[in-house]
């Protein structure tokens, strides 16, 4: 019964409460919701610390978010095998009649093929899309000190300016890329 | 034991994104098309109750369940870094349809491809790190 509602498709509100709800467990704890610190940390565990000061930190305080990333990969594991809903997502017609004009079809699915499925990374075009983009989000996440949970979640809960800015940021790039860059590169 | 917890934090994460379809490429699109509600709904949610969370945390002088008080630390005040950080961050957001978290979401929930996104944030935080001290702040 409990899972029959689960695996319907979530409202926005619903997804939204939860949302907080992860953030405040995680006050509780004593910790603060940031994900791309993990990105940091990554690298430090890798050697980088020897070579560039900025990843030379006791990479061990920041434990508890690795584990969370960890569970996060499983989260979206039992997701996708055991809460899924057969119907296609209600995703906007005029986006999908947008997409199709750059030649990406919508499959009812989470993400598209001609990006994501394993063939597309044999296109040396949509490999080299999916790492610049890889770069630009985790260059910009340190630079602006946070990701979508850092400043659009935990900074604008806590009434913070430069959260603000960073998030009007992410919308200058998001625009640029959805209406100026993507046209071409599509 | 004490890292259990945190990756059933991590799950309930995952699980979240997932069925909020805010890991979903297409809904990153429709966002930054201003085509549906969705997404902006589901940050606006966040983002108001997040707020009204705080302030009564703050209020009550609420203490976490090790018994210290709640902090919140104050970003550092600063224009460049947010506006030019964050616009390279929307950039490849709306190019991978993914932010730092989605991206391990996704590879969980079977979208392979996305270790490329993750090695490229990868690469990107360790470039940041490289040439941070020249970046203006």
């Amino acid at each position: 019964m409990i899972l029959e509602l689960i695996k319907q498709p979530w409202s926005w509100y619903f997804s939204g409460i939860m949302i907080v709800v992860v953030m405040l467990i995680l006050l509780f704890w004593g910790k603060s919701f940031g994900f791309s610190a993990n990105l940091r940390t990554m690298c430090t565990i890798a050697g980088a610390g020897k070579k560039v000061k900025f990843f030379d930190f006791d990479w061990k305080t920041q434990k508890w978010n690795l584990f969370f990333l960890v569970g996060s990969v499983i989260g979206g594991f039992i997701a996708s095998n055991f809460l899924t809903n057969p119907a296609d997502m209600e995703l906007s017609a005029n986006t999908i009649q947008d997409l199709q004009k750059l030649g990406i079809s919508f499959n009812g699915g989470l993400n598209p093929s001609e990006l994501f499925s394993l063939e597309s990374l044999s296109s040396p075009k949509m490999l080299a899309l999916l790492l610049i983009g890889g770069v630009l989000v985790g260059f910009g996440a340190r630079y602006a000190g946070g990701c979508t949970s850092g400043h659009a979640i935990s900074g604008l809960s806590n009434l913070q300016v430069p959260s603000l800015i960073a998030v009007v940021g992410f919308f200058i790039g998001g625009l640029v890329m959805t209406f100026l860059i993507m046209p071409l590169v599509f | 034991m004490k890292s259990i917890k945190y990756i059933l934090a991590g799950i309930l994460f995952g699980i979240i994104m997932s069925k909020s379809e805010a890991i979903s490429w297409f809904r990153i699109q429709e966002m930054f098309r201003f085509q549906s509600f969705h997404m902006f709904g589901i940050i606006g949610t966040a983002v108001i109750l997040g707020a009204i969370s705080v302030f009564i945390i703050k209020k009550l002088k609420i203490r976490d369940t090790a018994g210290n008080p709640i902090v919140f630390q104050d970003k550092e005040q600063s224009y460049a870094r947010y506006i030019i950080g964050g616009t390279i961050f929307g950039l490849g957001w709306a190019l991978t349809g993914a932010c730092p978290g989605p991206m391990f979401v996704n590879l969980g929930y079977g979208y392979i491809a996305m270790l490329v996104v993750i090695f490229g944030a990868l690469s990107g935080t360790y470039l940041y790190g490289l040439i941070k001290d020249k970046l203006p702040h």
